[in-house]
């Protein structure tokens, strides 16, 4: 009979504060086993070279990106599949998004994949198709976007934006935050000297992204990172066993 | 606030019904706007060009307003607005912190909504599903949600039964999990105080399972739990039966939500989350299959001894088959879970379908079930307008439904086996661009099943202005009485 005291449920109905606690503690346990070792266990994030945060106009394109919504259709993880690795390029590691706030994986291909759309289309496809998509594809559902063509990029916060990122773990140098708005500049104008852009932020993309050089729109930094995308990681100088997790 | 009557002991014109009604009143507005949103993008799908050329009304910014709309704006109204209503009645307690309180989350959550959709619309957006809005809005609805907390907890502590009633064990559940779910996975840096940009306090993978551990229990706490709290009064009470079983209600409660919060990673499998974490996920989430069909069974065996309500009572057969359709997606869902099957149906057209036999069947079915129960109630009417309208409302929102489903399992798993289709030679068979071709006659499909469910919704509309207006239709009753013990004789 002691037992059915103790256990009785009639004790948690009837306590408001005890049926409280007693939920809070049933609904913490599968979140903390489940978060708190992805923070803990090392192996989680492979080790490779390359990866490194975005240019300040990579991640202004990256912020366009989820402020259009693209998420909503495009994928970027690509799955350990043989028919997603020959569509789409090598699967995803969990580096390659290590900087990104937030991850923007994805749930739903209503588009391609874009994990690694970096370098497979010109600027100018983009630009076209960015502007008209059924005028290059033309089955394509996709939402035409031309009015970034039109939005300047707002220069004066940048440095603002990569110390926010800095607060969050971003690793931006004192160097990077204070060039901020001269790397925002010089990554889509080809007349400017990208030296020290390019030795800050390797493998950077550069140019007219959307044609025009004179204005730095959302169009330049969109395609700017979507010209990066999944390029960072040398493969051929890893084996699959650096990419056991 | 005490005053009884000298006959039952019970509390006169103490329960605060007025801010049901708003919340009543506020569901179906907002139903409306996510039913039309739905449908809108569901077309723009199939002919793009009705995105207009407009930044405001790409799909990529309508689809969260529609996901919004839908979840917290309609569904949220109803779970708030009825669990205001079960709480005091089954407490036998008028809501704790009175008028000024209850009106603050009444106002304070419809100012949230429209705050997190002028955002949407205007380009304002965190890219979380489920969780766009940016972090000013996060802070307001932290703080609504904090007084809807002690309104719900306080008129739970001062009750006047000895026992907490079921459903109130739900809502709590619901209220509780969704804060810290909301709170967790919107930590974030803003970039300044006076703009709307943040970035998340987690990256990458991290961050990944965050948001999906808030994501899938968004559809478990919100979505499921919340509207078990609805179940659980307005089933029995509309059947006027007790509920099947106190202690299958016991063991479903507890078992479902422990292992509900263990099912997120399933949105994640084959990602660069690790192994172990997508494992335990799967497991948990075949798991997860037995407490909801506990839950199933509680619901529709309630309806022992009162099955002829599913004949008489199409409010009944609202309420029932929200819960049939509850059973079916919570089955799909542990299917969907399994690594081998969400190797095909993941990102395709089959999840959409799946979250809409929930969404559409489960939780738009119960909301409409509970608020034909309570609109002739909290108006003091005798009656519905119209049963005949309830009736056809129901049929033509099942054949909608039915519609999507259908649609988006052939489209989706048609896409996902499209495109790991290999030719004889060992390529690829199909470009992507196929895949979406061969999808557009399923998405006019869809598109005409969500038209069919917002029509639903406007007759319901329709019915429920009639019944305020203190109309009542004059028709032949849904069942003759007695039908089949009086035929009616030859004249």
């Amino acid at each position: 009979m002691a037992f059915r005291n103790i256990f009785s449920h009639a004790r948690i109905e009837k306590n408001g504060m005890l049926m409280l606690v007693l939920i809070l503690l049933t609904i913490s346990v599968g979140g903390i086993v489940e978060i708190v070792p992805l923070f803990t266990i090392e192996t989680t994030i492979e080790r490779v070279k390359g990866v490194r945060p975005y240019t300040p106009l990579e991640q202004v394109g990256r912020n366009i990106y989820i402020r259009e919504g693209c998420y909503t259709c495009h994928s970027q993880q690509i799955r350990p599949f043989r028919d997603e690795v020959e569509r789409y390029g090598h699967y995803s590691l969990a580096a390659e998004s290590m900087y990104d706030h937030p991850f923007q994986w994805g749930s739903k291909r209503t588009g391609p994949d874009l994990a690694r759309v970096g370098g497979k289309y010109s600027n100018e496809w983009h630009v076209v198709h960015m502007i008209d998509p059924r005028a290059v594809v033309p089955e394509s559902v996709m939402p035409p976007y031309a009015f970034l063509a039109d939005k300047l990029v707002r220069q004066d916060d940048i440095a603002g934006h990569l110390t926010a990122l800095r607060a969050v773990g971003v690793p931006y140098s004192d160097e990077m935050i204070a060039n901020a708005r001269a790397d925002l500049l010089a990554q889509a104008d080809p007349e400017a000297d990208t030296d020290a852009l390019m030795q800050r932020y390797p493998k950077a993309v550069t140019g007219a992204f959307d044609g025009d050089p004179k204005r730095l729109t959302e169009m330049d930094a969109l395609i700017a990172y979507m010209q990066m995308l999944g390029t960072l990681v040398d493969f051929s100088a890893h084996g699959l066993e650096d990419f056991q997790q | 606030m005490s005053a009884t009557t000298a006959l039952t002991g019970r509390p006169v014109a103490a329960y605060d019904e007025d801010v049901v009604r708003l919340f009543v009143i506020a569901t179906m507005f907002w139903g409306i706007i996510a039913f039309t949103a739905g449908v809108y993008i569901a077309f723009q799908l199939a002919f793009p060009a009705l995105n207009l050329g407009l930044e405001y009304t790409t799909f990529g910014r309508l689809r969260p307003l529609h996901t919004s709309a839908a979840i917290f704006a309609f569904g949220g109204n109803a779970l708030l607005g009825t669990s205001f209503y079960v709480v005091q009645r089954t407490c036998r307690a008028p809501l704790f912190g009175g008028w000024a309180l209850s009106r603050f989350v009444f106002w304070g959550y419809q100012f949230f909504i429209v705050m997190a959709a002028l955002g949407y619309v205007l380009g304002v957006s965190q890219g979380r599903e489920y969780a766009e809005p940016e972090w000013y809005v996060d802070l307001w609805l932290t703080l609504v949600w904090v007084a809807y907390l002690v309104v719900f907890l306080g008129t739970v502590l001062k009750r006047r039964e000895p026992h907490i009633y079921v459903a109130n064990w739900f809502y709590l559940a619901f209220i509780i999990t969704i804060a810290v779910l909301h709170i967790v996975n919107n930590l974030a840096m803003p970039v300044s105080l006076v703009g709307t940009k943040s970035y998340s306090a987690a990256s990458g993978v991290q961050d990944a399972l965050l948001q999906w551990w808030y994501g899938h229990n968004a559809v478990g706490f919100f979505l499921t739990a919340g509207f078990l709290g609805m179940m659980y009064y307005f089933v029995p009470k509309r059947a006027e039966r007790p509920v099947y079983s106190y202690r299958l209600s016991i063991i479903h409660f507890w078992a479902l939500i422990f292992l509900y919060i263990w099912a997120g990673p399933h949105h994640l499998h084959y990602t660069a989350l690790p192994d172990w974490a997508q494992t335990l996920g799967m497991t948990f989430s075949i798991m997860l299959w037995v407490p909801s069909w506990g839950g199933m069974v509680n619901g529709i065996m309630t309806l022992s001894g009162a099955w002829d309500k599913l004949r008489t009572d199409p409010v009944m057969r609202f309420l029932v088959t929200s819960v049939a359709f509850y059973g079916m997606s919570t089955f799909e869902g542990p299917v969907m879970s399994i690594k081998a099957v969400n190797a095909l149906s993941h990102y395709t057209d089959w999840t959409i379908g799946h979250v809409h036999s929930g969404a559409l069947g489960w939780v738009a079915f119960i909301s409409f079930g509970a608020v034909y129960d309570l609109v002739p109630k909290l108006w003091h009417r005798k009656e519905l307008y119209s049963m005949r309208l309830v009736g056809w409302h129901f049929w033509i929102s099942t054949l909608g439904i039915v519609l999507y489903i259908t649609s988006m399992w052939v489209s989706g798993i048609m896409q996902g086996l499209m495109w790991r289709a290999y030719d004889h030679l060992g390529f690829l068979q199909y470009s992507f661009v196929e895949t979406v071709a061969a999808m557009h006659p399923f998405y006019v499909i869809r598109g005409l099943g969500g038209v069919l469910f917002l029509l639903g919704a406007l007759i319901m509309v329709y019915n429920l202005v009639r019944t305020i207006r203190g109309d009542v239709r004059a028709e032949a009753p849904m069942t003759p009485a007695n039908r089949a013990t009086a035929p009616i004789p030859a004249e």
